[in-house]
């Protein structure tokens, strides 16, 4: 239980899942991984650790670079995950809430 | 943040339940249902159709932010004022099954209500594939940002 929350909030942010679909094309080394964004090595090397930790990435050590690759599984398992769904209805039910306040 | 809108979908049950408690009396929530001009606003969808009553049928018809429109329609077969609506729902030019709604609405206090939404699909396939697309739609929109970002550099 404690690891599936760590895997929403993974994907949760957005640069994280910039990366996830990045990484889902090829495996990448750190440093190219980083040259997409404007953040810091620093910041993408963090978000990095967290997708790793909660096994969406998946290290590959080839000669002297470390390349990171998408572990199938783990997204087909997040897949599963109804939060975003959740979301969507809470937005719209806030948003039924809203409008009817106004004929109160 | 406190999660407001409860989302039960049991492993290899073809169903979901949707359960929301709402700042707003009974009356006023029903309201929302059955007011075209209301729904319309909490929706953001044109409603084209829709027959309050049994073997009434409604259609409503969503334009996104790509200007590509989606249709929506089902039949209503129960309706009873500020209690209950069941209803069929189905997506238009998608391969999503019809499927079956049970609207159930509540009181809870003067100024409070709840609604509890019973959605039952064909399949337990149908129903996670439907689970999936609000996610899948996040990735897209993320990898659409990435595409955006990779041009500037370019």
């Amino acid at each position: 239980m404690e690891l599936r929350r760590d895997v929403f909030q993974a994907i949760a942010d957005p640069t994280r899942r910039a990366i996830i679909t990045l990484v889902a094309l090829q495996a990448m080394t750190p440093t190219a991984i980083a040259e997409n964004f404007d953040s810091s090595r620093q910041t993408i090397s963090k978000h990095i650790q967290i997708l790793t930790a909660c096994e969406l990435l998946e290290q590959e050590q080839s000669g002297r670079e470390i390349y990171y690759h998408l572990n199938p599984h783990k997204m087909k398992e997040i897949a599963d995950f109804i939060d975003p769904y959740r979301k969507l209805w809470d937005k719209r039910f806030d948003k039924l809430e809203a409008v009817m306040k106004k004929y109160k | 943040m406190e999660r407001k809108t409860k989302i039960e979908a049991e492993k290899s049950k073809q169903e979901i339940i949707i359960t929301r408690e709402f700042d707003l009396p009974l009356e006023l929530l029903f309201k929302a249902y059955v007011e075209p001009e209301i729904l319309e606003q909490w929706m953001g969808t044109k409603v084209l159709k829709l027959e309050n009553k049994p073997h009434g049928g409604w259609h409503f018809v969503t334009t996104d932010p790509m200007g590509n429109q989606h249709g929506f329609n089902g039949v209503i077969h129960e309706f009873l004022p500020n209690q209950k609506i069941t209803r069929t729902f189905e997506m238009e030019n998608s391969s999503f099954p019809v499927q079956l709604e049970f609207l159930e609405f509540e009181s809870l206090t003067e100024g409070t209500s709840r609604l509890n939404m019973q959605i039952v699909f064909k399949s337990v396939e149908d129903r996670d594939n439907l689970l999936k697309l609000p996610f899948a739609q996040g990735l897209n929109m993320a990898h659409n940002r990435l595409q955006e970002i990779v041009s500037r550099i370019k």
